[in-house]
């Protein structure tokens, strides 16, 4: 008999109108590394929710070292072993890292917290598994990354064999990733194992040793890594044939249409992040912009949809000023938004999925007449972008808070395309999503070019600016350092500018 | 599994269930007799016509600040202040109502709208420095509600009589009582509940209908999301505000141009607003469920007068009250005991 540590068979879960997983199958050695892939929506948070006792099976049997075991909240799991790391964390902010990880079992002292003992025990963990964590830091001065080794240290403070992360990496920028990669690795070595969610292949391929595919709900099955590929794994899971590099003619490019002179932007707590920055976007072309998370990007783009306030420059949109323009009156002169953040920004959870697919146009007379709103005509738009961009949801009706991660930045790409603007800014539209809806959303951006448009791609994914720009900006400490030609250029150049390096080829600066 | 939606409904019905147990074994505890002590409340309000009346008078501002307390809540916001709102509605209306020589087409709506103007108002000065200077709505409203309070007194006192403690009665052209209803029960029994119902609609109509109750739910869920979808935050929160203080002001008027006919001075406060979180949280922030929830608060506090008859005291009507709010406050117990339950069915 095979050595599983955690045996799930046959387990069926359903919320009201979907059956998020339907007689799955998952088995994981131990000491393995386990990926799960499937689509958005194929029912992967719920299964490891399940597994962590956040949701009760309707059927099914889950068996840790052979024992069949009933998990019916998070702290049995902990008991039998089990961690998980949201892709949402959970920690508080206000606290420090040793704070957040003892929280709910805290090493006492009489009655008093032991906090010395806590950190204590929290730097040796932290060195012991090279998570160079530093317990004493505040969770909101350190960063994204950091965060999520606090969440791992979390898991194993409390005694995890097995760590679950959804889609870890989808925060993360490379150089993080690298990093995380060398922590899995060294977890496995310590005897731990871990089920690890992503959609990028390329992780599966690099660390997994076996790989279960679900598809809309179903287990299609378990393979060896080392026995496939990423084209079959891709099929595995969508049920077709993938194409990773998006075929597209040459950009035509013409008329200018967005035009920033000198642009100077501050963050909230008044440093420059923008400084004096140049740039122009012309109808017909994708460009997209490269850089290290951090460098001005957010701020940059804040500025330009009005989000924030600018401290010197001027936008100009199709010859018109819209530097002092508020945010309603820039959306109208043009400009489409998929928010990196769509949580924060591109949402609000606790409307229908029809109700956010009019955020940017419900006031408008097709919607709201006389001050009062036509849902009928709300709900036909929202159906027909539901279709048109598969946004898996059980209705219209379905609060925005149930949809699945992918999901929910379908419907806001489908909103904000279907505005038909014409400067499309696109923040890391595709985080978080599958290879098909990537491929997908590819396809509409290119779309949206070959139709006249100008497209500004944001992106951590030097994969997906490389593919899909037509000319890339390199953005260094709030500055454009570098324009190059994605055919002339690779990751390793991209790389050393994004580190700010200077360009050294004659003539490549345009 | 339970769905939210049945959620709202269970766990208030519950609630109510439990607040009345709890009830009955406080009385059987204290050597009282609880069916006796029920039986009272219940006779309390439907064994006449006149205290029939009562209720409906009584519940009739409930719904009124219910919806009030309601709307803030479900746009993010919390009007703690509906109190001083509903003092300053009152006083309006019975202002205009001495003040002014109308016909009642004319007098009576006027009246009613010095009433909602006055509450908007009063709301409207939390609502702005929220907007604008970030100050928390509940600091400046419970503030408020003491200027309320006190200006209230003042303008009887001095301005609007010699030294009195009460204002005369408001002419009969503003007034909402009907001969034909004071006839029919012997009873103040007045057609605020005709407002008050209207207002219900109002309010779902704005909620759920309107392209305003679109945003001012929007910026309630979430500033950052209505901010990118070009609304204006703070003018939202504003708007919010101001209507819900216009509830609590019509709230008033329901007394000074209904149930009492006059304004008097206060030593403290009617509680009307107080009650109204209460009737809100009930009801689920639903203008319907408002109606319910504020329906058995009538009930209950009107009924309660007859319980001395089986030598219950009344206060145990205060506690049942307390415990029901108690309960649908943590609802959330009751869901969980609710689903351990649905478990245990299943093996
Ligand atoms: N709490 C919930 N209530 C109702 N439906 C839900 C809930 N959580 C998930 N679902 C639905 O169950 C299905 C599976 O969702 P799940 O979050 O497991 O997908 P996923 O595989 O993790 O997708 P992604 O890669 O986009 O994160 C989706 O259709 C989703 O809409
Ligand atoms: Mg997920």
């Amino acid at each position: 008999m095979e050595n599983y540590v955690i045996e799930m068979l046959n387990i069926r879960k359903e919320f009201p109108g979907i059956v998020a997983n339907d007689n799955i199958t998952l088995q994981v050695k131990k000491g393995e590394i386990h990926a799960l892939l499937g689509e958005n929506g194929a029912g992967k948070s719920t299964l490891m929710n399940v597994l962590f006792g956040l949701y009760q099976p309707e059927k099914g049997e889950i068996r840790v070292d052979g024992k069949q075991v009933e998990i019916n909240d998070p702290n049995v799991a902990n008991r039998l072993g089990i961690g998980m790391v949201h892709q949402h964390f959970m920690l508080i902010d206000t606290f420090t890292v040793a704070q957040n990880i003892v929280l709910g079992s805290e090493p006492k002292k009489g009655l008093k917290i032991d906090m010395k003992k806590a950190v204590r025990e929290v730097q040796e963990l932290s060195d012991r598994y090279g998570l160079q964590v530093d317990a004493t830091a505040k969770i909101s001065d350190i960063s994204v990354g950091m965060q999520q080794r606090v969440e791992i240290l979390k898991t194993l403070y409390r005694g995890a064999n097995v760590v679950i992360l959804d889609e870890p990496t989808a925060v993360l920028t490379p150089q993080e990733i690298k990093e995380l990669i060398v922590i899995l690795r060294t977890l496995v070595k310590e005897g731990k194992s871990i089920i690890l969610i992503t959609h990028k292949l390329k992780e599966i391929m690099e660390v997994c040793d076996r790989c279960t595919v679900i598809r809309k709900g179903q287990g299609i099955g378990t393979v060896e890594v080392s026995e496939t590929n990423p084209n079959d794994l891709a099929s595995l899971m969508v049920g077709r044939e993938i194409h990773f590099s998006t075929d597209k003619k040459a950009a035509e490019p013409k008329e200018t249409i967005l035009s920033i002179e000198g642009l100077t932007v501050q963050d909230s707590r008044h440093v420059d992040m923008v400084k004096s920055l140049d740039l122009d976007i012309r109808a017909g072309e994708i460009v997209g912009i490269a850089g290290v998370d951090g460098n001005g990007q957010t701020e940059l783009i804040e500025a330009i949809t009005g989000l924030r306030k600018k401290s010197a420059g001027k936008v100009t949109l199709k010859n018109q000023d819209i530097t002092n323009m508020p945010v309603r009156a820039i959306t109208e002169s043009g400009v489409g938004h998929i928010p990196q953040d769509r949580h924060k920004l591109g949402l609000v959870l606790d409307f229908s999925v029809g109700e956010n697919i009019v955020l940017q146009t419900y006031y408008k007379k097709t919607y709201a007449k006389g001050g009062i709103l036509s849902f009928k005509r709300i709900f036909d738009k929202a159906k027909a972008l539901i279709k048109e961009y598969d946004v898996r949801t059980p209705s219209h009706l379905t609060k925005a808070r149930a949809l699945s991660g992918g999901n929910q930045q379908k419907a806001i790409i489908g909103r904000e395309i279907d505005r038909n603007p014409d400067l499309l800014i696109a923040a890391q539209p595709t985080r978080g999503l599958d290879v098909g809806a990537i491929e997908f959303i590819h396809k509409r951006l290119i779309e949206q070019r070959d139709q006249g448009k100008a497209v500004l791609l944001v992106s951590f994914e030097l994969d997906e600016i490389l593919n899909v720009s037509d000319r890339i900006a390199v953005m260094f400490d709030g500055k454009i350092i570098a324009t190059v030609d994605p055919k002339e250029t690779n990751e390793q150049e991209l790389g050393l500018l994004m580190a700010g390096s200077k360009l050294e080829k004659e003539g490549a600066h345009n | 599994m339970f769905s939210s939606t049945k959620f709202n409904f269970i766990i208030p019905i519950i609630s109510v269930v439990l607040g009345l147990a709890a009830g009955a074994i406080i009385m059987l505890i204290f050597g009282y007799n609880p069916i006796l002590g029920y039986q009272a409340l219940w006779n309390g309000v439907f064994d006449s016509g006149f205290f029939m009346s009562e209720t409906v008078n009584r519940i009739t501002p409930y719904i009124l600040t219910g919806l009030a307390i309601a709307f803030a809540f479900r746009t993010g916001l919390f009007n703690i202040g509906a109190e001083g709102q509903v003092l300053v509605g009152w006083i309006a209306s019975v202002w205009v109502g001495t003040a002014i020589d109308a016909p009642t087409v004319i007098h009576l709506p006027l009246a009613l709208l010095a009433a909602a103007a006055a509450g908007a108002f009063w709301a409207f000065i939390p609502g702005i420095l929220k907007a604008k200077l970030g100050v928390h709505e509940v600091i400046v409203s419970i503030m408020m509600n003491y200027v309320a309070l006190h200006l209230t007194n003042y303008l009887i006192r001095d301005v609007m009589t010699d030294n009195s403690e009460s204002t005369e009665q408001v002419k009969q052209t503003a007034s909402l009582t009907n001969d034909f209803l004071i006839g029919l029960t012997g009873s103040r029994l007045h057609l605020g509940f005709i407002v008050a119902l209207f207002m219900v609609l109002v309010m779902w109509v704005i909620l759920e209908r309107t392209k305003l109750g679109y945003e001012l739910k929007a910026v309630g869920y979430n500033q950052h999301a209505s901010n990118y979808a070009g609304m204006k935050v703070g003018r939202n929160i504003v708007i919010s505000m101001v209507i819900s203080g216009l509830f609590a002001g019509l709230a008033g008027a329901m007394q000074g141009l209904g149930s009492f006919g006059t304004a008097f001075t206060n030593t403290a406060f009617s509680n009307l607003g107080f009650d109204g979180i209460a009737v809100a949280l009930l009801g689920g922030n639903n203008p319907f469920g408002v109606i319910l929830s504020a329906s058995l608060f009538g009930f209950l506090k009107v009924g309660a007068l007859n319980m001395s008859t089986a030598g219950v005291p009344n206060e145990i009507i205060e506690i049942v009250i307390a415990l029901i709010i108690l309960f649908v406050a943590s609802g959330f117990i009751i869901r969980w005991a609710l689903l351990q339950l649905k478990k245990g069915e299943r093996k």
